[in-house]
């Protein structure tokens, strides 16, 4: 046996150990694998059900998504339903982004989800950012009128416990609710999150996070940049024909 | 010339029963006398971040365990062959292996648990009490005891993190598991869930009084300077 303290011994050892390791590693990701990928579809069921109010336990969640869904479409960026096979589900939004900055901006597509509680319409929009430490994601759940926030539900990666991570909070997204994303006269102005906190009346804002202000303008940046990708479906299929954004 | 043979005297080597007194002592001794965060005061800051609630806290223990157990098992069983410049590095690999395993295994069978539990799972890494037990025992031990002591420190943590999170959670938040125990009338009264519970200068408190309570009742373990 050699010395096993000598340099030769020494490298082989942590070469060896390091192969070892990776080995096993590589296997454990690889056999559950599935299961994690089940609990992520099913979280993300459970997150566009909880933008329009329906908690939900995982193991109800995809037959409550299923009941409420009407129908998952796909958007190309004029607005149109695009020519695709992709299910809206299966559309990875980090993806997608990625496209606009590869310079591929038309071949984009943009997830719908219209879905029916209680006899009303909904218009599920998901969205995705990025935070102080990791990206940030969520749904926003538009009314019928394409225009007022019924509910949303938002997520992140690793935001910093107590202040960015609060995004996820009731709390946080019930601020949300009954905010208007286009203003009188038919502009389309989104709703920030307002360092210093929002006036009571103001339809276009909600309070930030005390502590966790990079992460609350993510959030303003992630729902401009994204709802405004929507504005010319809006435009197209606003039924309600005294909403602004159909006298734009 | 009388040729003497001396007889030395045979060491039989009697293997020590799985569960001696000796070996009992590895488990017990880490709950109470020599436990890891009141005693050896090692592993404050997962205590204090995750014990704001029960369920965590016992997911974060039972994940120790786990890790402690077995790093301390791998180290002892190649403890012969580690070339001692990179022994910690060694330790790391192994401590961290074993804590991505623990956390992939948690993401795939209890997600809800794992993303409360979020970054602490990974910092498991960084607790002072694996790499202490590691340096301090299991490198200087068997492997079966080194496995019982690895169980016994895991399980003093887990003791400690279950103490102070049902009191933060009893009083920050009225429940215990999730379940109400604070009844509705109370809050009518006028009671308030106490605020500072859920932040984690609570938790040191707790562990700090914890640590007033074994040391009134065993005076050996106060210190002398």
């Amino acid at each position: 046996m050699a010395d096993k303290n000598s340099n030769k011994y020494t490298l082989i050892y942590a070469s060896v150990l390091v192969v070892i390791v990776a080995v096993l590693l590589a296997f454990a990701a690889i056999q559950l694998g599935p299961y994690q990928e089940q609990n992520v579809k099913l979280e993300k069921m459970q997150d566009i059900l909880s933008s329009i109010g329906v908690e939900s336990e995982a193991k109800e969640a995809e037959k409550l998504f299923n009941e409420y869904s009407q129908e998952q479409i796909v958007l190309n960026n004029k607005g149109e339903v695009a020519k695709t096979d992709v299910k809206a589900f299966d559309i990875d939004l980090k993806k997608e982004q990625d496209k606009t900055k590869n310079g591929k901006d038309d071949e984009r597509l943009f997830p719908m989800y219209i879905f029916n509680k209680d006899g009303e319409k909904y218009y599920i929009i998901p969205v995705r950012g990025k935070g102080l430490w990791g990206p940030i994601w969520g749904y926003v759940a538009l009314e019928g009128d394409m225009n007022t926030v019924y509910g949303t539900s938002f997520d992140h990666k690793g935001e910093t416990p107590g202040l960015g991570a609060e995004i996820n909070t009731a709390e946080f997204q019930q601020q949300f609710v009954g905010k208007t994303i286009f203003d009188e006269t038919g502009n389309f102005v989104s709703v920030r999150v307002i360092k210093g906190g929002a006036s009571p009346n103001d339809l276009h804002g909600v309070d930030a996070i005390s502590g966790g202000t990079v992460t609350s303008n993510g959030v303003t940046e992630m729902l401009q940049s994204t709802l405004k990708n929507y504005i010319p479906y809006f435009k197209s299929n606003s039924q309600l024909k005294d909403t602004p954004i159909a006298n734009q | 010339m009388s040729t003497e043979t001396v007889k030395t005297p045979v060491k039989i080597k009697v293997s020590e029963p799985l569960f001696s007194p000796k070996n009992k002592k590895l488990i017990t001794d880490p709950l109470n006398d020599s436990n890891p965060i009141t005693v050896q005061i090692l592993g404050i800051c997962s205590a204090l971040a995750v014990t704001v609630k029960m369920e965590p806290s016992i997911v974060m223990a039972l994940a120790v365990v786990v890790v402690c157990a077995f790093s301390n098992l791998v180290i002892s069983l190649i403890r012969n062959s580690i070339p001692n410049r990179i022994r910690i590095i060694v330790q790391l690999t192994v401590v961290a292996a074993l804590v991505i395993l623990v956390d992939e295994v948690l993401q795939a069978f209890v997600y809800d648990v794992s993303k409360q539990l979020s970054v602490f799972v990974g910092l498991i890494i960084t607790n002072c009490i694996i790499m202490g037990r590691l340096e301090a025992f299991a490198m200087a031990s068997k492997p079966w005891p080194a496995f019982l002591d690895g169980i016994g420190n895991g399980l003093g943590y887990g003791l400690i993190l279950v103490i102070v999170s049902a009191v933060r959670e009893l009083f920050g938040s009225g429940q215990l598991m999730g379940f109400q125990v604070v009844p509705e009338s109370f809050y009518k009264m006028g009671y308030f869930n106490n605020g500072l519970a859920i932040l984690p200068p609570m938790a040191l408190i707790v562990v700090g009084v914890i640590i007033w309570i074994q040391r009134s009742r065993n005076t050996k373990l106060i210190e002398t300077n």
